[in-house]
C-alpha cells in the first residue's frame, strides 16, 4: 500500500475514534429524551460538572473554596491528600445521582406538560446554572484528570503498519491514541450494558414503557418521576463517562461543555430516539469531519471541521427529516 | 380608574385600529420617545454612551428580529450571531468600497444582504422542524462565522484579520470611529430602533404576522385554511435577519468599531439573544426591549455590585453571574413561562379594573 492510503486510513481510524466521543455525549442526550421527550442541552455541561467532580475529590479540593475565602478571608484549599480513582468516581456517581434527584425536585416536577420547546430552554438555563456551579465549586483553572487509564500513541500498531507500506515508500506507521481505543472499548461496553439493562431488568422495561407512552406507563402503575429521577442518574453516569474520556483527552476545562453542541448534529443524523443511532451518527459525524479536513480542508484553509458537521446534518435533514434510525414523524391536525 | 377603553370612544376605522388603543400608552409611549430624543442627548456621556444606551438598544433591535422568528413565527433559531456576522462585514464592505455612500443606506443595505443570507438558510425550514431546525440553524451560525475568518476578501486583506470601522461622517457629524460624540452615536441608533420597533409592532398586527402566528400556531392547519408555509416562513426569516443584520452593522460601526467574528459574534451571543425573548416575553415587542435591557444590565449591575461595592475578584463574580442568570431563566419558565412582558399584561389587566375589581 502506498502512504497515500495508508494515512486516508490513518485519518479514517481517528475519525472513528473521535466518533465514539460524540456518541459517549450523545448517547446520553437519546436517554433522557427517549423517557421523558426533554431535549436536555445540559448534558454536556453534566459531563464537565461531572469532570470536574471527580478531579476535586482525587485531589482533595475543598468545594467552593474559592468562594469562601473571598468572604471570610482565609486560605483553605485541601481537605487531605485525595482519594483514589475508584472511591472518587463512585462519589462521583452518588453526587450525579444527587443531582438528578434535584433537577427533578426543583425544575422538571414544575414544567410537566409545558411544550417541549420551553424545556428544552429551561435545560439551557440548567446548562448555564451549572457551568457557574462548577467552576465555583472547583475554581476555573484547567485540570488534568487522570483515572489511570493508558494514553499515548500505541508502538505496537506502529510497528505493524510500518510493515504494510509497499516497497520503495518511506513510511513511519500510524498513529492511533491508546487512550481512544479504551475510549471505544468502554463506549461498546456501556452500550452493552444500557441495552441488556433495559431489556432484562423491571426497572429497564418500566423505562422503554414511559419511552412509549407516558400516559399508558402511569396507568399500570410506573410513577414517572421516579423514573425521570432514574434515567437523569443514568445520563448523569454516562456524562461521567465522557467526562472522564474527554478530560483524560484534552483536560478537563470549559469548552469540554461545548462537545455538547458537537453532538446535536450526531442526533440528528441518528435519529433523536434510537441508541444504535446515537452510535453510527457518532461515527458518520466523527468520520465525516476528518476526512473533509484531510481532502478539502487544505483546499478551502482549513478549521473545517467547526462547522462540516452542522451543514451535514443540515443536507441530511433535508432528505430524511427524522434521522437514520428516528421513529417516522406521522402529523396530525 | 383611568387606565381603560371604555368612555374613550372611536368614531373612525383609523382611530379603531391604531397601535396603542388606549390614551395612557399613546401618551406614555410619546413621552419616553420625546425624553429619549429631546433630552437623554444632552445628558448623555461617554460612559452611559458605551456601557448602557447603545448596547441595550442593538441588542433590542437583534432581540426584535429573532422574536420576530422565534416569538411570532415559532422557527428556532441559533443562529444570530452568525447573522449579526453578516451585518457587520456587509456594512464593513459598504463602507469601505463606496466611502462616499450614506452611512443610514449603508445600514439599511447591510440589513438587506443579512436578508438574502437569511432567506438561504430559511429554506430548510420548509422541511425540518422544531428541534432540528435549531440545529440546523447552528450550521449557519459556524459556517458564517468561519466564512469571514477564512476568507480575506471580506476583511479587505488586513494582516490581523479583524475589521475597523473607518471614520464617516453625516452633515458634518463624525458617526463612526474613534471621535464620534457619544450624542451623535446614541442617536444614530435610536433612529433605527424606534423605526423599525414602529414598523415591527405594525408588522406583527397585519397580514404578515398573523400568517406568522398562525404557521407558530400549528403549521398544518395554518395551511389548509390558506396561509401559504413557504411565504409564510421565509418573510419571517427574511425580516427577522433584516433586523438581526443592522444590529450586527451597527454592534460593529457605532458600538464596537473593531471586531474579530469568532470573538464578537460567537455562539455565546446567538444564546444571549434568545434568552433576552425568553425572559422578555416570546411574541411581544416590549417584552423584546424589556427582555434585552434586562439580560444586558443585569450582569452589569451585578458586577458593579459585587466586585466594586464587596471587592470580590472578578473570576468569582463571573461564575455566580452564570449561576445567576442560568437560575433566572429556569425561575421564569417555571413561573411565567411568557417572560417579562406577561407582568406588563396582567398589571393593565389589573388596573382596567381597579379600584373596583369585582
Amino acid at each position: 500500500m502506498t502512504p497515500d492510503i495508508l494515512n486516508t486510513i490513518e485519518v479514517i481510524l481517528n475519525g472513528l475514534m473521535t466518533g465514539v466521543m460524540y456518541s459517549l455525549v450523545a448517547l446520553g442526550f437519546v436517554l433522557i429524551f427517549k423517557a421523558s421527550g426533554i431535549f436536555n442541552y445540559a448534558q454536556g455541561v453534566m459531563a464537565l460538572f461531572a469532570a470536574l467532580t471527580l478531579v476535586g475529590f482525587q485531589t482533595g479540593q475543598i468545594p467552593f473554596s474559592h468562594l469562601i475565602n473571598e468572604i471570610f478571608g482565609t486560605h483553605v484549599h485541601n481537605w487531605g491528600p485525595g482519594l483514589n480513582s475508584v472511591l472518587a468516581i463512585l462519589l462521583t456517581i452518588l453526587v450525579m445521582i444527587l443531582f438528578a434527584w434535584l433537577v427533578e425536585k426543583l425544575l422538571l416536577q414544575y414544567l410537566v406538560n409545558q411544550e417541549p420547546i420551553i424545556l428544552f430552554m429551561a435545560t439551557i438555563g440548567l446548562a448555564f446554572f451549572m457551568e457557574g456551579l462548577g467552576d465555583l465549586m472547583w475554581g476555573a483553572d484547567i485540570k488534568t484528570l487522570d483515572v489511570g487509564i493508558p494514553s499515548g500513541g500505541s508502538f505496537w500498531w506502529e510497528d505493524v503498519t510500518r510493515t504494510w507500506v509497499s516497497e520503495g515508500y518511506e513510511y513511519y506507521g500510524m498513529y492511533i491514541d491508546l487512550l481512544d481505543v479504551w475510549a471505544a472499548g468502554i463506549a461498546v461496553l456501556l452500550v452493552t450494558i444500557l441495552t441488556l439493562f433495559s431489556q432484562y431488568t423491571k426497572t429497564g422495561r418500566a423505562l422503554r414503557a414511559v419511552a412509549d407512552d407516558h400516559q399508558a406507563a402511569l396507568t399500570v402503575g410506573i410513577s414517572l418521576r421516579s423514573i425521570w429521577v432514574i434515567v437523569w442518574s443514568i445520563a448523569g453516569f454516562v456524562a461521567l463517562v465522557a467526562g472522564i474520556m474527554w478530560g483524560s483527552k484534552s483536560g478537563v476545562q470549559f469548552s469540554l461543555s461545548l462537545i455538547a453542541l458537537k453532538a446535536l448534529p450526531v442526533l440528528i443524523l441518528g435519529g433523536f430516539t434510537s441508541i444504535p443511532g446515537a452510535i453510527i451518527g457518532g461515527l458518520i459525524i466523527g468520520v465525516g469531519e476528518k476526512l473533509f479536513e484531510f481532502w478539502i480542508g487544505p483546499l478551502v484553509g482549513g478549521a473545517t471541521e467547526n462547522w462540516f458537521a452542522y451543514v451535514l446534518a443540515l443536507f441530511f435533514l433535508m432528505f430524511r427529516p427524522q434521522g437514520l434510525f428516528g421513529e417516522r414523524i406521522i402529523e396530525r391536525v | 380608574m383611568f387606565y381603560r377603553e371604555s368612555g374613550d370612544f372611536k368614531t373612525s376605522y383609523v382611530q379603531d385600529q391604531q397601535i396603542f388603543p388606549i390614551l395612557q400608552d399613546r401618551v406614555f409611549v410619546a413621552v419616553v420617545i420625546a425624553f429619549a430624543f429631546l433630552v437623554v442627548p444632552f445628558l448623555i456621556n461617554d460612559y452611559w454612551e458605551k456601557s448602557v444606551l447603545l448596547p441595550v438598544l442593538i441588542w433590542s433591535l437583534a432581540a426584535i428580529g429573532l422574536n420576530i422568528l422565534t416569538g411570532y413565527c415559532g422557527q428556532v433559531s441559533l443562529g444570530t450571531g452568525g447573522f449579526m456576522a453578516v451585518g457587520a462585514y456587509a456594512s464593513y464592505k459598504f463602507t469601505t468600497a463606496f466611502p462616499e455612500l450614506n452611512l443610514f443606506i449603508v445600514v439599511l443595505l447591510s440589513g438587506g444582504v443579512t436578508a438574502m443570507v437569511g432567506i438561504l438558510f430559511g429554506l430548510p425550514s420548509l422541511r425540518i422542524k422544531g428541534f432540528y431546525l435549531a440545529v440546523a440553524t447552528l450550521a449557519s451560525q459556524f459556517f458564517l462565522v468561519w466564512l469571514f475568518n477564512k476568507v480575506p476578501w471580506f476583511y479587505n486583506y488586513s494582516a490581523s484579520g479583524q475589521i475597523n470601522a473607518p471614520e464617516r461622517l453625516i452633515a458634518g457629524i463624525t458617526i463612526t470611529g474613534p471621535n464620534a460624540p457619544p450624542w451623535a452615536t446614541y442617536l444614530f441608533c435610536l433612529i433605527f430602533v424606534v423605526v423599525l420597533a414602529l414598523i415591527a409592532k405594525n408588522l406583527t398586527r397585519g397580514r404578515f404576522g398573523r400568517s406568522w402566528m398562525a404557521i407558530r400556531d400549528m403549521d398544518i392547519a395554518a395551511e389548509i385554511i390558506g396561509v401559504a408555509p413557504l411565504k409564510a416562513k421565509l418573510s419571517a426569516f427574511s425580516i427577522s435577519s433584516f433586523y438581526i443584520g443592522i444590529a450586527g452593522a451597527l454592534f460593529f460601526l457605532v458600538y464596537l468599531g473593531a471586531v474579530e467574528p469568532t470573538e464578537a459574534f460567537g455562539i455565546d451571543k446567538s444564546f444571549l439573544v434568545l434568552f433576552m425573548i425568553i425572559i422578555g416575553g416570546l411574541g411581544s415587542i416590549l417584552g423584546s426591549f424589556i427582555g434585552a435591557a434586562f439580560m444586558f444590565l443585569m450582569p452589569v449591575l451585578i458586577k458593579n455590585i459585587m466586585v466594586n461595592g464587596l471587592g470580590w475578584s472578578p473570576d468569582i463574580v463571573a461564575h455566580l453571574i452564570f449561576m445567576i442568570v442560568g437560575g433566572l431563566i429556569m425561575f421564569f419558565l417555571i413561573v411565567e413561562p411568557h417572560g417579562l412582558a406577561q407582568l406588563w399584561r396582567i398589571a393593565k389587566e389589573k388596573l382596567r379594573l381597579w379600584p373596583f375589581p369585582h
